[in-house]
Parts: structure tokens; sequence; C-alpha cells
């Protein structure tokens, strides 16, 4: 017989097995050796196996001897999710490594805006529906240690009983212990744990053969082969091929949502995938697992019925059966392997709940309410540790609450529906996450929290009992003594099995809820921003958030990085990011890259969330504005836009051009003019100059000058000179007009006079001789303006028709009418006219025509022009007359004057 | 005998005062005001010297001399071209168009009488 105290042994020393493998791994990772067998997809699936606890162990036999096949489930749903991997397993794979995700409620949160609140309320959840499936642990681990101790003969107690409510809370004790020392026994609390994944694969071939031993025992060792096997079978009720479609399809949805959503599997799923290639090799081999683990439990189920005496709990048939025959160290084995069962199972869910609690709950708090921030030096990981091994005892504590309170003898696979049942409520916020880009968060809210309600109502609570949390009454009539409230069948619907009554409302409630909430309510940026990103995950895998992280200064990363990762660890990253960065001293350039990387490695401790908040405190934020999430969230509006930019830009840059090209036609003519202007103002000073010289030298040096000749030659300086002054008058006027420094001596007059003026000067000034023709009725028009100046204008007009009509018969034809508010003036000779492309210039300074002489120094116009603007009337040249002609407008005088 | 000179120059004045001075050397002046009839009057009076302004009304100076420089038989004529616009590329053109000699306005009247007396000297040799 096996003693207790061998069992213990025999336990420990397995352990510490566990112990040996778990440290030779982590050794071998930290040295980069072993990849072949760490990063192997045969461990992966192996670790999944974890799925397979001592429910699975010890359950599915008791299941199979309750309910026949209906055990299969269990199996079905989880199978189904690995062979279609590449719908979703995949995509959540791909998240969860480009998003640095650290568990199910980091995923949750960070896909809808990185809410706080969303990841409090799923790891709430999470602890709350582990609590079960860790109770039912404890539950088969104290129930195997019970009937070793009741086979014990020599045991001083006499009738072999051991108190199962002590040695649930000592296995209780040692599972919180193993836990702690393994999976934070390491002060770096990195999210990859390769240690555990190494002993968890182990534990998985352990247990596997140790069921396969009792089955292959049972077959070949009891029944005698597999032919009497096959017939004990069919004689006994389980053979019965009984299918309840209902309760059939409601279980294998159960464990699939479960397999998904329990904490313990996206640990080992996500979290701890090394290569998404990994899943393919898992998509059938897991499967193949879960057959291996199935293929003896009928038959040890029926062999157990047969051969048990009756009123035997079949929930441990695998080891009962052994014992019964003798076989004491196949049952050893057997313990062992339903031991292993049970501890990789607390172990890794312990793991991932603590990692979220830690996380999502303390983290926050004490960064937020902590008298430090993350700047000052002094290392953090001391409180990420304690927290961490702090949430192991609460949440093994409230399984150990939980056993006790539900009693310890409920079917073991009737307490692991429940959990599966509670954490299956993530399930529609998942999905609805991943591939609807329309969930937002208060929908996620609201479903999660409806749809948790309803487990608790109609699964958790029940589970204790009538009379223990729910009253006999509320049962009996409803809450409140509504008979549509009843836990177990709402809305009055009776009838249905319990486990698919209260699956098919909490979660139909819950996807309904979410659904409708989502949308009736608009998504913030950031959610936007996630929810692209989580959806079109295989587009946007890659995708980044820059920091703009010049306003870090290295050092503080570096403080802040020595308390989260270690000093060691710390320096040695910052060094390899500096050599990578080229630099090989001192610390490395804070490039966005650079804050990035950091990030991930931060997050990999503390949780992707937290690790953001404390770059976010050193660094300032991201330097991603509300209208940059927008753009990138809805690309092809983004495209739309940025091409419609270029366009726009396009279309301005062709604008500009063309005003480019005409203003530098416009500036290489007036170059030229200037040039020829030069030109001009040299010829028009030189040639009086000539003169003058000429004379003066002559009245210096001729002898034998006559009275009359000397009088004609100084006059001829005379004139000459005023010549010269006259065109420098000309310049000054024109500058002085130009620049606005002119003063008008306004006047009132009437136009008539005015034209006389002119006409007079005019001949007087010229020799050559032009008939004007002019309509005295037209001119009797006030006008009130510098009469002066306009004068001047008219002057220049008729000066300007006298030296260049070409015609035989010079003729100039002045008209004047008034045109609503505006005096006309059109001037017009008879003369050949002024070809297009000498019009443009006539008014510009020092613009004279091909081909004329004369003495004009081309300002004429350009004097008329500045003094018609100042007059704020207009002059301009008459295009369709047969010679040349100008218009010059007036503004009426106020007659009110 | 006297010589000749036919001068086609716009500003009265300058006309008067050249008049005057090469007058007084015994030249025979005929003056011309505008460039349009120059090249024939200047064929038909065939003269000693030309003195060319280049602004002129109808013809610019340049024009004339080029279509003087053309005519084979006024190939040697001496011609002399004053000019109030004096860049370097105008005296460019004139050379290049085969004038005698260039000279910008304003001149001293000494210069110009100097010019005269060098080109018709040549010209005499010449013949």
């Amino acid at each position: 017989m096996v003693s207790l105290n061998q069992l213990v042994a025999v336990c420990l020393l397995y352990v510490v097995g566990l112990f040996a493998v778990a440290f030779a791994a982590e050794r071998a990772a930290a040295r980069g050796r072993g990849d072949w067998l760490l990063r192997s997809p045969l461990v992966y699936t192996l670790s999944l196996s974890i799925y397979c606890t001592a429910w699975t162990f010890y359950g599915a036999v008791g299941y199979a001897a309750r309910s026949g096949l209906e055990f299969v489930t269990i199996y079905l749903g989880p199978s189904l999710v690995m062979i279609g991997w590449w719908w979703i397993l995949r995509r959540l794979v791909r998240i969860g490594r480009s998003h640095r995700v650290t568990s199910v409620a980091d995923l949750i949160s960070s896909r809808y805006g990185k809410s706080n609140l969303l990841a409090i309320l799923v790891t709430i959840m999470a602890v709350i529906g582990v609590t079960p499936y860790i109770a039912l642990q404890l539950q088969s681990v104290t129930l195997s240690l019970s009937i070793f101790a009741s086979a014990e003969p020599q045991a001083p107690s006499g009738g072999g009983q051991i108190n199962s409510a002590q040695a649930a809370f000592w296995v209780a004790v040692g599972l919180a212990l193993f836990t702690v020392l393994f999976g934070t026994r390491n002060l770096n609390a990195n999210e990859r744990h390769h240690g555990v994944v190494i002993a968890i694969a182990v534990e998985a071939v352990v247990k596997l053969l140790a069921l396969l031993a009792v089955g292959a025992f049972v077959v070949w060792g009891v029944a005698g082969g597999v032919e009497q096997t096959l017939a004990q079978i069919d004689r006994s009720a389980i053979g019965q091929w009984q299918v309840e479609g209902g309760r059939w399809t409601a279980l294998t949805l159960l464990a699939a949502a479960a397999f998904i959503c329990l904490p313990r599997m996206f640990q080992v799923l996500v979290v701890e995938n090394g290569d998404e290639r990994h899943l393919q090799t898992a998509s059938w081999a897991f499967p193949l697992y879960l057959m291996l683990m199935s293929l003896f439990v009928v038959p040890i189920a029926v062999v157990g019925l047969d051969l048990l005496p009756e009123g035997s709990n079949p929930d441990l048939f695998v080891l009962s059966l052994p014992l019964s025959q003798g076989q004491n160290s196949l049952a050893m084995f057997a313990f062992l392997g339903g031991f292993s069962s049970a501890t990789s199972m607390v172990i890794v869910a312990t793991l991932a709940l603590s990692t979220m609690v830690s996380n999502h709950i303390v983290m926050p708090i004490w960064l937020t309410y902590g008298q430090n921030t993350v700047q000052q030096s002094g290392d953090v990981r001391h409180v990420v540790i304690l927290s961490r091994r702090l949430s192991i005892l609460l949440i093994i504590s409230l399984g150990y609450c939980y056993y006790r309170l539900s009693g310890g003898g409920g079917a073991l696979a009737a307490i692991g529906t429940i959990s599966f049942g509670g954490v299956a409520q993530f399930l529609p916020v998942l999905l609805g996450g991943i591939f609807w880009r329309g969930a937002t968060r208060t929908g996620a809210i609201c479903g999660l929290t409806v749809g948790f309600a309803l487990w608790v109502y109609t699964m958790l609570l029940p589970s204790f009992g009538p009379g223990a949390a729910l009253s006999a009454s509320t049962f009996q009539n409803g809450l409140f003594g509504l008979q549509w409230l009843r836990p177990e069948a709402l809305f009055g619907i009776n009838g249905l099995d319990q486990t698919v009554h209260a699956v098919l409302w909490s979660l139909s409630i819950n996807a309904l809820v979410f659904i409708a909430v989502s949308l009736f309510s608009f998504p913030a940026p950031v959610e936007r921003l996630q929810g692209a990103q989580f959806v079109n995950i295989f587009d946007h895998s890659t995708a980044a958030r820059g920091w703009s992280a010049s306003v870090a200064a290295s050092e503080d990363l570096m403080i802040m990085a020595q308390r989260i990762l270690g000093a060691a660890e710390a320096q040695g990253f910052f060094r390899a990011q500096a050599q990578l960065q080229e630099k090989y001293d001192g610390l490395p350039e804070p490039t966005p890259r650079f804050v990035q990387a950091l990030e991930r490695e931060l997050a990999a401790s503390v949780g992707a969330a937290t690790a953001h908040a404390m770059v976010a405190q050193l660094v300032g934020g991201a330097s991603v504005s509300v209208q940059d999430l927008l753009a990138v969230a809805d690309e092809s509006a983004q495209m739309l836009e940025y091409s419609s930019q270029l366009e726009i830009k396009s279309r301005a840059l062709t604008d500009t051009a063309a005003k480019l090209r005409s203003a530098n036609d416009k500036l290489t003519q007036l170059s030229h003019q200037k040039d020829s202007f030069l030109s001009q103002i040299s010829h028009e000073l030189r040639t009086p100059m000539t003169s003058i010289r000429a004379f003066s030298e002559i009245l210096r040096d001729a002898e034998g000058l006559g009275p009359e000749e000397k009088t004609r030659y100084a006059s001829i300086i005379h004139s000459e000179t005023i010549r010269l002054t006259r065109l420098l008058d000309d310049l000054l006027d024109l500058s002085v007009l130009e620049n606005g420094e002119v003063s008008l001596n306004r006047q009132r007059g009437v136009l008539r006079d005015v034209l006389d003026q002119a006409v007079t000067t005019a001949r007087a000034a010229n020799t050559r001789v032009i008939k004007i023709d002019r309509e005295s009725a037209g001119e009797d028009i006030v006008l009130d303006t510098d009469l002066d100046r306009l004068v001047q204008v008219f002057i220049n007009l008729i000066t300007n028709a006298q030296k260049y009509c070409v015609a035989d018969d010079p003729q100039l034809s002045i008209r004047a009418h008034q045109r609503g508010r505006r005096i006309i003036v059109d001037l017009i000779d008879n003369g050949a006219g002024i070809d297009a492309a000498s019009q443009a210039l006539i008014f510009e300074k020092f613009s004279r025509l091909p081909g004329q002489g004369g003495e004009g120094a081309g300002l004429g116009l350009a004097i008329c022009r500045e003094i018609i603007k100042r007059l704020e009337g207009d002059i301009s040249y008459l295009t369709d007359v047969s010679g040349t002609g100008f218009r010059v407008e007036l503004p009426i005088a106020q007659t009110d004057v | 005998m006297g010589k000749h000179v036919v001068l086609v120059e716009d500003e009265t004045n300058i006309a008067e005062a050249i008049r005057f001075l090469l007058g007084r050397e015994g030249w025979r002046v005929e003056t011309l005001a505008n460039g349009a009839t120059a090249v024939d009057v200047i064929r038909n009076a065939n003269p000693d010297l030309v003195m060319l302004d280049v602004m002129l009304p109808g013809k610019s100076g340049f024009e004339i001399l080029k279509e003087l420089r053309a005519d084979a038989a006024l190939a040697d004529l001496p011609i002399l071209m004053l000019t109030a616009r004096g860049q370097t590329r105008d005296r460019e053109i004139a050379l290049e168009a085969g004038v005698s000699r260039f000279m910008t306005k304003p001149f001293s009247n000494a210069d110009m009488l100097a010019a005269v007396r060098d080109l018709t000297a040549a010209g005499t040799a010449e013949a």
C-alpha cells in the first residue's frame, strides 16, 4: 500500500523535478540556447494542454459515468476552434503580438480605446469566473488524497478518513506557494515564462501517459482485451447513443468560447506564442492530444461502474480502479497525472489572473495614488512582483472559499461548466472587437455587465444550492416574487436544461446588448484607431504609434527602465539600442524607434496600458493628434483627402507658375524698357548739351562774330538750357506723382475752358499745325478737380497728336459727354494709330514708339496717367477707332457743393 | 575748291553749330533733317564727307550707314558718326557697319574739326 506520507514525498520529488526542468529551460533561454525546444511547435501544443485539467483527468470519467458520451463536447469545442485557427486564433495571436497584449483583459481594454475601466471589469469578471475552476482543482486533489487515505489500513484514525477541509486548505497553500515560486520566482516579471511553459509541457506528457496507462490497464488488464471492453460498453447505459441536440450544441459552444476566453488559455495561446506558425501545427496536434486524452474515458467509466461498489465517486475511477486491483504504482502514476493536471492549470491560471490584477488594478492605483512618479529612481519591480504574489494568494484563497461554500461535493464537470459560462461572457466583446469596427467601449461595458450579471444569477449563485446564496423561495418564485425572474427559468421559459438555459440567456442577451449599445454610441478617436488596427490586423500589424521622443531625455528613460526591468537588464537593453544606432558609448538617442522598443520592453513587464502611461509621463504623449487618429482610422478618407489636397496644391502651383511667368515677362519687358530709357535719357540729356557746348565754344573761341550772331547763339544756348530743365522737371513731376506726394489744387470750372486753354498752349508751343475739331455744346460740363493738372494732361495729348500724327492733313477731334457719374473726353486723330504690341506700353515711363524721333523723352503719357489717377479718373487708349485715340474719364462734380 | 559735306542731323541747333564751324573752314555744308531720303541725297551729291546722327526720323543712322557701305561706289566714302547714344554697343554696331569715325555727343569743336580733317586728308591721299 502507498502511505500518505509516501504520496506527499513523491509529490514533492515531482515538484522539485519540475523546478529543475523549469530552471534549466530558463537558463537555456537566457543564454539563447535550446531554441529548437523552447520555440518548437511541439512545446507550444503541449502547453495548450493546460486546457485538460483535473476536470478532464478525473472528471471526464465521472462525466461519462453520469451522462454518457456528452463529455465529448468539452473536447469538441476546442478542437473546432483549433481546426478553424485561420479564422480567429491567427487574428488573436497577430493582434496579441503586435500590440504587446499581456492578457485577455489587456486585449479587450486595448481594443476599446485602452479603457482602464473595461480592463478592471474584465479582470474582476475573470477572477470571479475562474474561481470555481480553481476550486475544482482543489477538490480533485483533495478527493484523490482522500482515496489514498481511505485505502491506508494503518492510518491512526482507523477509518482512513482525512479532514477534507484541512486537506483542501493545505493543498491550496501548497499550490499558492508552488505558483509564487514558479511564476514569480524570477524578479524579472516577463510576459514569457519559458520555464513555466516547459514544465507545463512535461506535465502534459505525464498526465497523458498516466491516463493512457490506466486506460491500457483497464482494457487489457481488467476487461481482457479490446473486444471484451467493447462488448462491456455495449451492455452499459453509456453505450447508448443519446444525444440531446440542445445540450450538445450549448456545451460545445461553451467549451469553444471558454477555450478562447479563459485567461490561462489566452496566456498560452497568445501571450506565450513565440511564432504564429506554431498554430498551424497545433491545429492538428492539439485535437489529436485531446483525442488520446479521451480515448479510454468510456472504458474506464464502464469498467469502473461494473467493478467498483455502488456509490463510489465516478470522478475518481481513474485512481480507485488501479487501487482496487492492487496496482499501487499505477495508482501513484495516475495520481501524479491528476496532480499534474491540477497544478499546471492552477499555475497558469493564477499567473494569468495575477498579471491582470497587477497590471490593470494594482499598478494603475499605485501609479495614480503613489507618492512617487516614474522619474524617481528606485526599483518598482518589487511593487510588480509583490502585487502579483498577493494576487496569486487572493485568487487561490477565493478558490478555496468557493470550495468550502459549495460544499466540495459537486460533480467536477458541473463546476467546470459554471466557470466556462462565466468566461464565455467575454466572447461577444472579443469577437466583436476583432471583426467589427462599429463595436464601442460603451457597448462592450454594457454587454459584459449584463451577460455577467445573468451568469451570476443563473449559474454561479444557484451552484451553491437552494438556501445558500439564493433563498429557496427565489428558486421557486423568482426574484422579488416575480415569476419571470426565476433563476432557472427566466422569462417563464421552463423545461430547458439548466446549463442550456443559463448559456442561452446570458450569452444572447450579452451579445444583443453589446450590439445594440454599440450601434447607438459613438467611439472615441482612440477606439476608432484601435478598432481599425484590430479588425484590419493583417494590413496594420506594422502600424506604429510614433513618440515625439525628442523631449524625453535618455537619462529619464534609463532611470525608469532600471526601476522596472532591473539595472542589469535595462543597461543591456540600452547598450543594445545604442549599438543599433551605431553609438558605441553613452546612451542611445531618444528616437521614436528607440522609445517604442522601450515601451514594448516595459509592456512585457507591466502591460501595454501601464507601459504606455509611464512612457507618456516622460515623453509627454504620443505625437498622434486626434486628426491623425481619425485619418488613420479611415485610410480611404485619408487617401481621398490627401489626393484632393495634392490636386488643390498642384492647381495652386500651376496658377502660381502662370502668374510668375507673366510677372517674369513683364519684368523682362520693364527691364528692357529701363535699359532703353537709360539710353534714351542719355540721348535726351546729351542732345541739348551738344548744342550748348558747341555754341559756347564758338562764342569763346571764334573771332569776328557779329553781335547778331552772338545774340543768336546765346539764345540757342538759353533755349537748350530750358529744354534740359524741362526734362528734369518732368522726371521730378513724375516721381512726385508716382509717390503720391502731390497736393491737388481743387477748383470748380467748365470743361470747355480747360480744353480752350490746353489747345491754345499746345498750339503756341508747337510749329506743326493740326486741325482741331471740337463740339462746344458737349463741353458744357462742370468739373470739380485740379484744373491746372487737367490742362497739363490735355496739352500733352494734343501735343502728341501734333507731333506724331502722320496724316497729310492732320486732324484731331475732341468729343466730350457725360455718362452716368462719369465725364468722358475722347481725343481721336486721323493718323495711323498705335500697333497692339505697343498699346500696352505707351503709358509706361520713357516708352517711345519705334521709328519716332522728336525731342520727347517718353514721359508725357506716364505723367498723364499718374495725374488722372490722382484725379480719380481713368485714361485709356481707344482700340476701336481708326486713328490714335485716347479716352479720359473723370468723376462728375458734386452738385450740392 | 571748297569741300562738300552732307550732314544728316534732325537737331537744328546742332546742325547750325556744325554748319558754322565747317563753313569757316571752307566747307560746303548740305544739311538733312530726315533719314528717309538721306541715302539718295548722298548718292547724288557724291560728297567728300558724310556726317551722320543715329536717332533720326524716317530711318536710323545705322541703316543709312549700311546702305551706303553696300553701294560699291560709296565704299570708301568717309563717314563720321555723331551720336548722343554713347553706349559701347552703339559704337560696335557702327564699326561693324563700316563707319570711318565714331564720336559721342557732346563733343569739343576742336576734336570734331580734327576728325573731319583726318578723314578728308586720308581720303585725298588715297585718291
